[in-house]
């Protein structure tokens, strides 16, 4: 039984300094709720929406970067429905009939799945305003007494970018997201670490069978589940011998299902209409070649001159431009360290480890890449042992602190001074008789005789040497 | 002192010389109010007296450029901190927390907001007979209505509880009440005043306009109040070096420089009293040299339709907003969801009107109804637009009857939407097409006055307020007639 899914994701622009349509900051995640309003975003009467043009740019960059075709006048328009999230009871938006035409059409982007490639078609690419934020004390809207609603986020800008049924596993529809998150990153058009930067509605079905809309996807995980959860059902159905009803519901967080939204009594209609506060706006072919002439670099493009220049592997290129901040820090770290390699292993395997375990926003990351660098030749000249590194490296990382001077002030630096090894090597040989005698007849068991050592010099002792000094004192 | 005769230009030039005089003109104002506006129930709000004579008295003393002028507001039009009802329950209580641009250019320029006016609910209508504050009566005969929606605005001046007043045009809610008062209405081109803080009815039809008691008073407000607005992506500026008001006195300019046209059709079904009065106007305008054609527009008989398709389509999408969440009535929401609160809300906030257009409206941006009425609306106004920017260009203004008919008593039309939406039939035209339209005093019938109509294409406002300004100088000004009250 083939799955078919397509998705429609609200990707939110977080990266730019004011809403869509009035000049309230968009940081409204760490803002108190209500500060950032206005007559506009309240849709108070009389008010008027002026468009934010850096959000058409961000449009405009997405558009190019999915090969979409942007359509030469942009029209907002307005889709009614009443509901307490959406101050003027209707969402400015942009529609695709009636002299109405979506921002652009068309376009696709390619997903590297299961070791090959697959091209996901874009259907369409418009622009329009988040409604405001409603949230229950009890998080369960049936169990709370009362809901509160925040305008910090009414009129923030959404691109909603809608794909063909082109899915076919949750696995995909997580690799296109992936990849399509990366993308806005590096198109800075949204921080997609950020709380509610993103919603998905996926459109699933079983081949031959109707379709249903579960809506209110939050974050990647959820998206794996929600889809699995609904092919499950929707299979379990057929193989009883029933038909998938075609209908609308929702992702249930919290319980890990997906529930049926309350049968509607009547067909939406939502009465779209041009914006006639909002004149179209042509959007010529001069804008576009500037745009496109001011892109920046895209992740799969950066992906393959990692693999070229550097020689990582496609695996390495891949986690280090998932990101463009981690990108950067990593191109920035070259300079102070030539091993592109070492310094590829560090981030994925440490770095990234410690900034997951504070969030994983590279806000937590307060250390250069210049002491991530310093720290690496440190180990390279044998100053240091990886362990120590290891055990440093959050400090650096985190506290922006000197790796010389941490090393300093801690005596952390490598013992490798010979004489001071085989003093150590003799004690140790001294307290542990039989543990020399196990290690002169199974060679294997010297690795304890090597741990007690390091664990005199608290790790600082040089692994190598201590080695090779125990292996001769055994031979004599 | 006597203040029925005080236009824009007189108070501005005596407040400038005499900063006192300004605190006598206002009492006397005043007290003209505390006399008339219980029998024509103009205002819905007045300001605070000894505030308004302070902040005038002020205002002149620093010399600006409306030297404390007092300007009645339209009840639709923001006003930071003044209650603004729309003439409706369901804002009954909201007071904006930001100026109408056009408001803040006045206290900008020094004048004073002197009250908020009352209205047709949300402008719906054409004799301020569906406001929820009680009908507003005309000056001239109380026992009529002062046309509308900008009723009070119109009634104000013409009562001279006002020098001048900001209203607002959809369709004619401006020269209507203006033709039924004897005052002056001006439209201006769509876009020439900021529509910020304008209360919307139908967006793109909608339009600040003002009522005064002559051309040149009106032209004194318009270099104020007009220009682009970064808050309104409709507002433009105007394109001339010159001012309006320096415009108007070029004295370069003569009646044999303008060319008029009639359109047979707009004089179609006209009472016979009007019809006298205005022909009689043009044939003295005709004789001082204006070139006056007539023709015949078939087409415009599609006007009147195409205009309430649209306003309603607009309006259903505009008032949405109504429901008693973040401003305006509210009642307890407990034990109801949110449908059954918005329905309980707009069911009591709304009157029969505003009910009426919404859900005709509604109705009109359904699917399915659409193409077949809101798109076809679009596509004659478009049609309509494009012929009339034809004629004006080969035959010049339109001169028209503002209304067909003088002031109608109160409740006479009032049941009959059929009856109320045809008195708009000469007005909407200058909504549709987006160009300017004046009505001017032309005279009375019945002992009521009469309005006549110039209508242009978009951008003609300089030349239509030269024109205006020299049709008041030859069959005088409506400043010298003032109703018998007080």
């Amino acid at each position: 039984m083939r799955s078919i899914i397509g998705i429609e994701l609200h990707i939110q622009v977080n990266r730019v300094g004011s809403k869509l349509f009035c000049s309230c900051p968009t940081n409204y995640y760490s803002a108190e709720a209500n500060r950032n309003t206005c007559p506009v975003c309240l849709g108070l009467p009389g008010s008027l929406p002026v468009v934010n043009y850096s959000v058409i740019e961000k449009a405009t960059r997405l558009a190019l970067a999915l090969s979409s075709r942007i359509s030469g006048s942009l029209i907002f328009v307005r889709k009614h429905y009443f509901y307490p999230d959406l101050p003027k009871n209707y969402q400015i938006s942009q529609y695709d009939r009636a002299g109405m035409v979506p921002f652009a059409s068309g376009g696709y982007l390619d997903i590297g799945f299961g070791g090959s490639s697959k091209r996901i078609r874009i259907r369409r690419i418009n622009i329009e305003e988040d409604p405001a934020k409603i949230s229950y004390p009890e998080g369960d809207p049936l169990k709370s007494p009362y809901s509160l609603i925040d305008y910090n986020r009414s009129g923030m800008p959404l691109l909603e970018i809608v794909t063909e049924a082109d899915m076919e596993s949750s696995k995909e529809v997580r690799a296109f997201l992936e990849k399509i998150l990366t993308l806005v990153d590096y198109l800075d058009i949204c921080d997609p670490d950020l709380e509610g930067a993103f919603r998905v509605d996926a459109n699933i079905s079983i081949e031959g069978g109707e379709r249903v809309e579960v809506k209110n996807i939050g974050s990647l995980r959820d998206v794996e589940k929600a889809i699995n959860y609904e092919l499950t059902r929707q299979r379990n159905i057929i193989r009883a011998g029933g038909s998938v009803k075609r209908e609308t519901r929702h992702w249930d967080s919290a319980r890990g299902v997906t529930v049926t939204s309350r049968a509607k009594e009547y067909e939406e209609d939502y009465r779209y209409f041009p914006d006639p506060d909002l004149p179209p706006i042509e959007i010529t072919k001069e804008f576009i070649d500037n745009v496109s002439s001011n892109m920046p670099e895209l992740p799969w493009v950066r992906a393959e001159r990692f693999i070229e220049s550097y020689g990582l592997s496609r695996y390495e290129a891949n986690v280090l431009t998932s990101r463009r901040w981690l990108a950067d820090y990593f191109e920035n770290a070259l300079k102070y360290y030539g091993n592109p390699s070492k310094l590829a292993d560090l981030l994925i395997n440490d770095f990234l480890g410690i900034v997951n375990e504070h969030g994983g926003s590279p806000r937590v990351v307060k250390g250069s890449p210049d002491k991530v660098g310093k720290l690496l030749s440190f180990l390279d000249r044998g100053v240091i042992s990886i362990k120590i590194l290891k055990q440093i490296l959050p400090d650096v990382v985190l506290r922006d602190l000197d790796p010389e001077e941490i090393i300093r002030s801690r005596g952390l630096d490598v013992i490798s001074d010979r004489s001071v090894i085989e003093k150590l090597v003799d004690e140790v040989f001294r307290e542990n008789p039989k543990a020399v005698e196990d290690a002169k007849k199974n060679p294997k068991a010297i690795n304890f005789l090597i741990g007690k050592v390091m664990a005199k010099t608290r790790g600082k002792a040089h692994p190598a040497i201590v080695r090779e000094v125990v292996a001769r004192k055994l031979r004599e | 002192m006597r203040i029925e005769h005080i236009g824009v230009a007189e108070y501005i030039e005596n407040a400038r010389n005499d900063p006192e005089w300004v605190s006598e003109y206002y009492s006397v104002l005043f007290e003209r109010i505390g006399k008339v506006e219980p029998e024509i129930n103009s205002y819905i709000t007045l300001a605070d007296p000894e505030k308004a004579v302070k902040n005038a008295v002020e205002s002149a003393k620093r010399k600006t450029t409306l030297a404390g002028l007092p300007v009645a507001v339209k009840d639709n039009i923001s006003t930071k901190g003044m209650k603004t009802t729309c003439g409706s329950r369901i804002l009954s209580n909201y007071v904006p927390p930001y100026d109408a641009t056009a408001v803040r250019s006045i206290k900008e320029h020094g004048g004073v907001i002197l009250g908020k006016t009352n209205l047709d609910e949300f402008a719906m209508g054409s004799t301020t007979e569906t406001s929820f504050y009680g009908p507003t009566r005309n000056p001239w005969d109380l026992d009529r209505v002062p046309g509308g929606s900008s009723g009070g605005s119109a009634a104000a001046v013409a009562a001279r509880i006002a020098p001048v007043s900001l209203g607002s045009d959809t369709g004619g809610s401006v020269r209507n009440p203006a033709s039924f008062t004897g005052t002056v209405g001006f439209k201006p081109t769509y876009g020439v005043i900021s529509r910020y803080g304008l209360i919307a009815y139908a967006s793109s039809l909608d339009q600040i306009g003002i009522i005064g008691l002559s051309v040149e008073d009106i032209a004194l407000l318009l270099d104020i109040v007009s220009g682009e607005d970064p808050r309104d992506s409709t507002s433009i500026a105007y394109p001339s070096a010159k001012s309006f008001y320096s415009s108007i006195k070029d004295g370069d300019r003569y009646l044999g420089d303008f060319k008029a046209v009639l359109v047979s059709e707009m004089w179609r079904g006209v009472d016979p009293d009007v019809n006298t009065v205005l022909k009689a106007v043009i044939g003295k305008l005709e004789s001082n040299g204006l070139e006056v054609t007539e023709i015949s527009i078939p087409e415009i008989e599609y006007a009147l339709p195409t205009y309430y398709i649209i306003a309603m389509a607009e309006a259903s999408s505009n008032l949405a907003r109504y429901s008693g969440m973040l401003f305006g009535i509210s009642k307890d929401p407990s034990g109801v969801d949110w449908v059954k609160y918005y329905s309980r809300i707009r069911g009591i906030g709304f009157g029969r009107e505003v009910k009426r257009r919404i859900i005709l409206g509604s109705y009109i941006l359904s699917e399915g109804f659409f193409d077949q009425y809101y798109l076809k609306a679009l596509k004659i106004r478009r049609l309509l637009k494009q012929r009339l920017v034809k004629v004006y260009g080969d035959h010049g203004f339109i001169i028209s009857p503002t209304t067909p008919i003088t002031a109608p008593r109160l409740g006479e039309n009032i049941d009959d939407p059929l009856k109320l939406y045809a008195l708009d039939v000469e007005t909407v035209v200058a909504n549709l097409v987006g160009g300017p339209s004046i009505s001017v005093p032309a005279g009375f019938a019945g002992g009521l006055p009469v309005g006549l109509q110039i209508t242009g294409p978009p951008l003609s406002d300089l030349d239509m307020l030269a024109l205006a300004y020299r049709i008041e100088e030859i069959i005088g000004s409506g400043k010298t007639h003032a109703p018998p009250l007080g």
